[in-house]
């Protein structure tokens, strides 16, 4: 729902650092967004496509790693994943309170020229 | 953020009807690599030009992160259990914390933020219950922030609170992903808003510590399903604690208020 924000936020991040290594051009974003963040990969890159306008990334093209959601089971000592987004455990069924992958939200890396 | 849902600038939220003129500070503010990110790399997959790979490896954020951590520090501090009710529009949220604060005279001092769009309404309301209420006006803002809350918080006496309820903006969404430096998430869930909505809203019921199915005393009438809907909770929710509360009648209410009571003892003691 607020994808257009976090793009925002996203793009300004991308192009200080391309800014500061002398860059005149963004050629690619790389992000990284887990299933739980609570952001759409769709919504983020038409997003993108309309804040990239008159910027160094004007031309630039979005890559989005989707990470799927896991859990850890404390008891059984082991990391399962949770597709359905419920948390019980494959094995012991207990629900599982750690959720140790899905929350990312995060600018992996930028190639620019 | 959030312009998707109409938002503008963070620091444009108003706080009782007063809204800055300028930013109190620069949103761009130098923001060097604490990890020693940002360093460039060789191209290693397109030798002919001079692209090159520059790793930033950064949460987009973070920069809310680490002010709610800020506030953290601030509120424990201070002593102060801190709440960040979070719920859909409608769902009972300004009449249960109405009540809370009544049941609670005498055993907890209580302080409230409250975030809406627009209107005071809200924190007229729970003034009514005479403690101090800050009204954040986010505008067409559908969350709160950290800084926000940092700037409300600085117009209460904290020193004279127990505990600081921040009523977030009734949204299931965005709020999920924005930490404001509470000690624990309290989602409500009415009765008539359906057994599924905790499926419908997974990251949101996910990250709660509390559970409250609120307006209990309309379950028959709605035929709500209480055994599917605790269940739902159970499943979407794991680490929450349920409770199931009406507002209206009181009943349910003294579980809550104990909870409460015994939280500050424990942060008190820590």
């Amino acid at each position: 729902m607020h994808e257009v924000g976090i793009m925002q936020n996203t793009l300004s991040m991308a192009l200080k650092q391309a800014q500061a290594s002398g860059a005149t051009q963004v050629h690619e974003l790389r992000m990284r967004i887990g299933a739980m963040s609570g952001v759409v990969p769709d919504a983020l890159t038409f997003a993108f496509e309309v804040l990239r306008k008159d910027t160094l990334a004007a031309e630039a093209k979005l890559e989005i790693e989707t990470v799927p959601a896991s859990c850890w089971c404390a008891r059984c000592q082991t990391e399962f994943p949770v597709p359905d987004l419920i948390y019980e455990c494959p094995q012991c069924h207990e629900p599982s309170v750690e959720l140790r992958r899905g929350l990312e939200l995060e600018l992996v890396s930028i190639e620019v020229s | 953020m959030c312009q998707e849902c109409g938002c503008n600038k963070k620091s444009e939220a108003g706080i009782n009807g007063t809204y800055p003129h300028a930013h109190d500070h620069d949103p761009d503010h130098p923001h060097s690599h604490e990890h020693g990110h940002g360093h460039e790399h060789e191209p290693n997959h397109e030798p002919d030009q001079e692209h090159r790979t520059i790793d930033v490896n950064e949460a987009i954020l973070d920069q809310n992160d680490r002010l709610a951590e800020r506030n953290r520090g601030f509120f424990k501090a201070k002593g102060l259990l801190v709440l960040n009710v979070l719920s859909s529009p409608g769902s009972g949220k300004t009449t249960f914390l109405q009540k809370t604060i009544e049941a609670l005279k005498g055993r907890l001092r209580v302080g409230v933020i409250v975030g809406d769009l627009a209107t005071e309404n809200d924190a007229i309301r729970l003034r009514s219950t005479g403690a101090p209420a800050v009204q954040i006006n986010t505008g067409t803002m559908c969350h709160l922030e950290a800084e926000m809350v940092a700037k409300a918080a600085s117009q209460l006496k904290l020193d004279d609170l127990d505990l600081l309820i921040i009523e977030n903006v009734g949204n299931l969404v965005c709020p999920a992903s924005f930490d404001l430096g509470e000690d624990l998430r309290v989602v409500l869930l009415s009765v008539t808003e359906g057994e599924d909505k905790p499926l419908k809203y997974p990251p949101l019921f996910h990250s709660a510590h509390v559970a409250v199915v609120s307006k209990i005393d309309l379950a028959a009438a709605t035929e709500f399903n209480r055994d599917l809907a605790l269940g739902n909770l159970r499943q979407l929710s794991p680490k929450a604690v349920i409770f199931e509360v009406s507002a209206k009648t009181g009943q349910g209410m003294e579980p809550w208020c104990a909870f409460l009571v015994k939280r500050h003892q424990e942060l008190k003691n820590a």
